[in-house]
Formats: structure tokens, C-alpha cells, sequence
């Protein structure tokens, strides 16, 4: 029994040494940090391996002559992997002094008014345009500033076999299957299913959020608030059957080894030739410049079409946000940073030497004119405000296994229904885990 | 033994191991116990009782990820007992380059088991992988071996014991090589041929080595994780996701206390598994 409690006893003390040294971590933060010009500062900067870096690092840059401020960036993976990165260093308190992340429903989950700094003091606010401020405002702070442009979700397209084939941009949804029915009849793969990298399975129904909220306006509410669901709201549950159709449960539009395929073959494709469409995100475009800078010209990009209800808009998917972590050193001189990154002059760096991948959400910040193609098509969409935020920027609730889901739908193993009905408990678990009332 | 040799050690010495274990091992598992009845955000926690477990048992996926586990257990012990014992009665058979055909079957365990998933995921390609053109060439059609639902966790398995048979085989070789050679001469004088000799002496007296290439390989199955996450990451959908998988993608959302309590739910259903075949097979293992 002796024997016993002194095993206790010891291991207890050195628990206890243990726990101590985890407190003393979290309140040793202190606003410490020069960065006034008189000593150099160096700021960490942790950023997904899929961000673009070019805008950033000519930021940087500048700002490291201007200020004595530099930066290193700290490379993470992205997608869900990335998440758990940053949530976990988050909880260990070993993250660094900035970050970039999600803004909305993705930003909600890593409890931003306890981990990062509130920016709503800061001179620059009134620059953010408003529906930017809100997918990054949480009680009453603003928590980020915008990484980079906006950018939609809709179908990317091959011009030269668009031209080829005398194909219109469809205005309906019987039309891009149409179109789709003429490429796969001439030979070529109508739709790039890329399905290795699977959270490009859920563009076919995100992207189609534009058209949701034109038929069903209160659908995000209700959403948010428990009253609506994917599967038994129609104009919603038309989006996981948008999907279904494209795989080979429908039309079969997607090439044979679709599973397998991965992202940057499937960009290879589409780019190629070999496919004309392929659902994606427009901020895909600078990688596709990258491994294939003659084609990236040639590719264009369309709205996701509703049944003929009313005219095509796009999804608009807005930046992430550069967040500055509660428990830095250096925030006051990351504050400085981001005032720097935010200034006309930062500003107009960043956008000469970013590729822009949709219209910028900063004030008097304009898509530069060799900007890509598509980008510039995009253009009368924002002109005609014929967009919508997706989703996730407009309600908190997004369930985790969207994209495994879609792959079972897309891939014609599960039907819409099905799909929709099990999003809708994962959506309901997602609820229960962030404590969201009536879920 | 007398009470005096009983004492000749403290117990003190027990000490330093004794913390290792309790650190290391007992505290976390009992904290596990605790925080999978929590609402846990690495930093905040709220008690909330079993509804964790209930989510958990109302995840869609969980059937299919209790059916994958033992699935993938039954066939990894399977495969590795019968491969690893003929592999090892082979090797240990009067043959030429005996030490380097060791090696080469040895050699997939050195190999880590994202490279072996990742290796595989392209050999299996539906279009481009080896295997399929293989097929193709002797005119037999492709197989989406990964890609097709109903085959994705045959796939997986079917590499778990390519990568796992070498350990299997070198513990069988170590059991075989254990045995006396008295049995086998009386055998000779007795007139037995190579087929009586495996039945009636190989096979039984190499029990105790296979009681651990099972034991080993039904653990190893029962928590899989790595080679399905690097081959299929538990699709398409969730197809193949087995137990391990499914708790590693809760705890990716976010959803720590409910990962947790899929843990504890793992622990147990591994405990449940094991002990009872643990006491089964030794029960039934012979002395040499």
C-alpha cells in the first residue's frame, strides 16, 4: 500500500509541474514586440501549401523595408488535414503570429472571439466592403482582414472545343447537359470528375447555391435556425440531383477513372483539351497558369444554371482572412503588418503581384487589366449583381462529410434523396457540436 | 521461495517504469474515459454524459465501419497465418539463397504503410495502374479495384497482408526452427513423407508462434488506419471506412469529445475481440 500511494504522490507532483508549465503558457502572452523600425520583428505566417503566395510575399517584402517587420511564412497542408493543423496548434498554443483561414461558417468552429485579435479599431475597417465584414464578425469584433480577391464557383470550360463544336454558354441547366451530350459525342470527356481530391465533389451543389436562394430567399434562415432542410426543401435538394446527374448514376458525363483522378490531373485535363468542363473554384486558375501557362487563356468559366426560373449568377466565395492569433508575442506588430497590407500602397502591391481570381472586396482595389480571361468574365455578373455568397458564408452550419457524401452521389452509388437526408443529420451533428440551439 | 527472496528487491525499483506507465498510459485513458462524456473543445469541456456515444451510434457510417473492421481483421489474421506458414515451412526447407529470399519477404514490413498505400493506389489504378494493363494484356477486362465500393476494402486488405506476411513469416520460421530435430528424425525412421511431416509435426508444435502471428495481426486489423487512409481515406463515400477511420474524421471536424468516445468505443470493441481468442488459442497450445 505504501509502495502504492508513493507512486501516486510522484506521479501526481510531476502532473501537476506538468499542467503548470500548460498555464503559464497561455498567460505568458504578453503585447510585448517593438516593430517600431528601431528592431527588427519577425513575424510567423502560417498559410495552406494551396494559397498563393506571390501577392503576399511582395507585401512582405515592402513591408520588411518599411517597417523592419519581416516575415516567414509557415507552410501547412490544406482541406480538412490543414483545419486539424491549425486546431490543434490552436489548442497548444504553439500557433503562429498570423494565419490565414476560412472566414465564415469554418472560421466559427475555431472560436475566433477567444484566439484571435479584434481589428474592428483599426483604421482600415471601413475599406472591408460590408459582406465581407460580416462572414468575418463575430459578437461585437471584426476578426480578419480579407488574403486575397473573391472568387466564384460555376463551371470552367475549354474554349477551343466549345468553338469547335459551335457550343453557346447554357442559360439552363437542359442546356449544359446538352453541350455536355455533344462534347462526350464528339470524343472528348464532357465533365472532368476529379474525385481524388474530395472536397471538389461538393462544387456541383455548392456552386448551385445562387440558384437556392433565388427560388428558396429565406432558405439560409431557416437553415441556420433548423427549419429548413436540404432534403425536403426542393430548390435545394435540385442541387444534390444537379449532382447525381452529372455522374454515372445519370448522364455519365465523367471520365472513366474519375475516382482515381486527382486534382492537378484533372486541371490537366480541362487544360489539354482532353475534357471541356470541369466544376471548380475560380481560384484554381493561378495553378492551372502554372503547369500550363499557354492554355490558362483558353479556359473560360459560367455560372452554374438554374432550370430556366431566371438568368445564371454566380456563387461567390469569399477570401479568407489573415487573423492575428490572441496569444502572439509580436501582435503589435503584426497589427502594423496588416495596417501595412491593408494601405492603398500595400493594397496596390498585393494586386499587381497577385493573380486575381474575382473582383476584390477592398475598396478601390480593381481587378488589373491582364488579369485572367475568366476572370474578366465574370465581370457582368458583378456588374448586374447577379451573385450570392455561398452558403457558408451566410450560415454557420456546414456538415463535415459533404464531400464523402457527394462522392457516393456523384459517383451514382447513393441517390439525391439519400444524400441530402444524410447531410442533413451530419449538418444536425455539426450543430450539436458547436452548441447551435434547435438543432 | 522463501519470504526472505521476496524481498530482496524493493519495490521502489518498480518506480520509474511505474510512472512511465501511469503518465503515459493509465492517465490518458482514464482522462479519455472522462472526456468522451464531454462537449470538448481542447480547451473548454461541458459534461454531457453518454449523448457523445449516441451521436456516435447514430452515425451513418458507423454499420459499415464495425462490418469493415472485422472484415479487414478476419481476412488480414487469415491470410497471414496460411500465407505466412507455407511462406515459412518454404524457407525453411532445404532450398538455395535461403538468407536472401528472408530478406525479400521481409523486406514490405520495412516499408511504411503510407508509402505501401500510396505504391499500391497507383498499381491499382483503374486506367494506368499496372495491374489493370496486366489484366488487359491476357485479355481480361479492368477492375476499379479501389474506385468500386463493393472492392475497395478487398483492395485495402489484400495489401495489409502483403505488407503484413513478412512479420508473420519470420515469427513462423522462428516457431519452425524451435522445433527438435528428434521429432523429425523419428519421423524419417518411421518412413513419413514431407506432407505427413508438416501435418504432424510442424503444424502442432508451431502453435505458440501462431497464436502470436493471430494475435498480432487480429490487433493490427482491429485498428487499422494508416494503409485505408493513405489508399481509399474511407471511400468512395464511406465504403471502406473501417473504425479507426471514422473516429480520425470526427476528431478532423472538430469533434474531440466525440472522437474520444469513438475511442473508448474502439478500446472496448478491441478488448472484447482479443481477450477472449487471447484465452481461447493459449488454452489450446501444446508444450514442446
Amino acid at each position: 500500500m505504501k509502495t502504492f500511494s508513493w507512486v501516486s504522490v510522484s506521479s501526481a507532483l510531476l502532473l501537476s509541474v506538468g499542467l503548470i508549465g500548460c498555464s503559464g503558457g497561455e498567460s505568458s502572452s504578453s503585447d510585448g514586440g517593438s516593430g517600431g523600425g528601431d528592431e527588427p520583428v519577425e513575424l510567423e505566417f502560417l498559410v495552406a501549401d494551396s494559397v498563393n503566395t506571390r501577392g503576399l510575399e511582395a507585401v512582405a517584402e515592402a513591408a520588411e523595408e518599411e517597417l523592419n517587420i519581416s516575415v516567414t511564412f509557415d507552410i501547412r497542408p490544406g482541406g480538412p488535414e490543414g483545419e486539424n493543423v491549425v486546431k490543434t496548434r490552436l489548442a497548444t498554443g504553439e500557433i503562429a503570429d498570423m494565419m490565414i483561414y476560412n472566414a465564415g461558417a469554418l472560421l466559427e468552429t475555431i472560436n475566433p472571439t477567444r484566439n484571435f485579435v479584434d481589428l474592428s479599431e483599426e483604421p482600415y475597417m471601413d475599406k472591408m466592403m460590408e459582406n465581407y465584414k460580416e462572414t468575418v464578425s463575430f459578437g461585437d469584433g471584426v476578426y480578419g482582414v480579407p488574403s486575397q480577391s473573391s472568387n466564384v464557383g460555376g463551371w470552367l470550360y475549354n474554349k477551343t472545343i466549345y468553338e469547335e463544336l459551335g457550343l453557346e454558354i447554357p442559360e439552363t441547366w437542359d442546356e449544359l447537359m446538352e453541350n455536355m451530350q455533344a462534347v462526350k459525342d464528339a470524343g472528348y470527356t464532357a465533365a472532368v470528375g476529379a474525385f481524388d481530391e474530395i472536397s471538389r465533389t461538393q462544387i456541383p451543389v455548392l456552386a448551385d447555391y445562387y440558384n437556392v436562394q433565388k427560388l428558396a430567399p429565406d432558405f439560409a434562415e431557416e437553415y441556420t435556425a433548423g427549419d429548413a432542410k436540404f432534403a425536403d426543401t426542393p430548390a435545394a435538394l435540385r442541387s444534390f440531383e444537379k449532382a447525381y446527374e452529372l455522374g454515372p448514376g445519370g448522364n455519365d458525363f465523367y471520365n472513366e477513372d474519375f475516382n482515381a483522378t486527382t486534382h492537378e490531373q484533372g486541371m490537366a485535363m480541362l487544360a489539354t483539351g482532353e475534357a471541356a468542363h470541369f466544376a471548380n473554384l475560380s481560384n484554381v486558375l493561378p495553378t492551372i497558369e502554372d503547369n500550363h501557362p499557354k492554355q490558362v487563356e483558353n479556359i473560360g468559366i459560367f455560372p452554374q444554371p438554374a432550370d430556366g426560373e431566371h438568368e445564371p449568377g454566380f456563387t461567390v466565395w469569399m477570401p479568407n482572412a489573415i487573423l492575428i492569433s490572441q496569444s502572439s508575442e509580436n501582435k503589435e506588430a503584426a497589427k502594423k503588418w496588416v495596417e501595412f497590407y491593408m494601405s492603398d500602397e500595400g493594397q496596390r502591391i498585393f494586386a499587381e503581384n497577385f493573380d486575381s481570381i474575382g473582383p476584390y472586396v477592398v475598396e478601390g482595389v480593381e481587378i488589373p487589366d491582364d488579369a485572367y480571361a475568366a476572370v474578366k468574365q465574370m465581370q457582368p455578373y458583378f456588374d448586374e449583381g447577379r451573385t450570392a455568397p455561398a452558403l457558408e458564408f451566410v450560415s454557420p452550419i456546414k456538415g463535415a462529410n459533404l464531400p464523402q457524401i457527394l462522392s457516393e452521389v456523384g459517383g451514382g452509388f447513393m441517390s439525391p434523396e439519400e444524400g441530402a437526408e444524410m447531410y442533413d443529420q451530419d449538418a444536425e451533428r455539426q450543430a450539436q457540436q458547436l452548441g447551435i440551439e434547435d438543432w | 521461495m522463501n519470504a526472505n527472496n521476496n524481498r530482496m528487491y524493493s519495490y521502489y525499483f518498480l518506480l520509474p517504469a511505474g510512472i512511465i506507465y501511469f503518465v503515459f498510459f493509465l492517465f490518458p485513458t482514464l482522462m479519455s474515459f472522462f472526456y468522451s462524456m464531454t462537449w470538448w473543445t481542447l480547451t473548454d469541456w461541458e459534461f454531457i454524459g453518454f449523448e457523445n456515444f449516441i451521436t456516435f451510434f447514430e452515425s451513418p457510417s458507423l454499420r459499415i465501419g464495425f462490418r469493415n473492421t472485422l472484415f479487414f481483421a478476419g481476412t488480414a489474421v487469415t491470410g497471414k497465418v496460411i500465407l505466412g506458414l507455407l511462406i515459412a515451412v518454404f524457407l525453411t526447407s532445404k532450398i538455395r539463397n535461403k538468407d536472401m529470399l528472408r530478406s525479400i519477404v521481409f523486406f514490405p514490413v520495412l516499408i511504411s504503410a503510407i508509402a505501401v498505400g500510396a505504391t499500391f493506389g497507383v498499381l491499382m489504378h483503374p486506367t494506368d495502374g499496372i495491374i489493370n494493363n496486366g489484366l488487359n494484356l491476357i485479355g481480361l477486362p479492368s477492375v476499379d479495384w479501389l474506385g468500386n465500393p463493393n472492392l475497395a476494402i478487398f483492395s485495402v486488405a489484400f495489401t495489409d497482408i502483403w505488407r503484413g506476411v513478412g512479420i508473420a513469416t519470420v515469427i513462423f520460421i522462428a516457431g519452425i526452427m524451435a522445433i527438435p530435430g528428434d521429432y523429425k528424425e523419428a519421423l524419417k525412421i518411421d518412413g513419413g513423407n514431407t506432407f505427413q511431416e508438416f501435418r504432424h509435426i510442424i503444424l502442432p508444435l508451431s502453435r505458440p508462434a501462431m497464436n502470436t502471428v493471430i494475435i498480432l495481426a487480429l490487433i493490427d486489423g482491429l485498428r487499422n488506419f494508416d494503409l485505408v487512409w493513405a489508399m481509399t481515406g474511407g471511400g468512395p463515400g464511406f465504403s471502406s471506412d473501417v473504425l479507426a477511420s471514422i473516429i480520425y474524421k470526427q476528431y478532423a471536424s472538430g469533434f474531440y469529445g466525440l472522437a474520444t468516445a469513438g475511442n473508448v468505443i474502439l478500446f472496448f470493441f478491441v478488448a472484447c475481440i482479443a481477450f477472449p481468442v487471447f484465452k481461447f488459442i493459449n488454452r489450446k497450445e501444446v508444450d514442446l
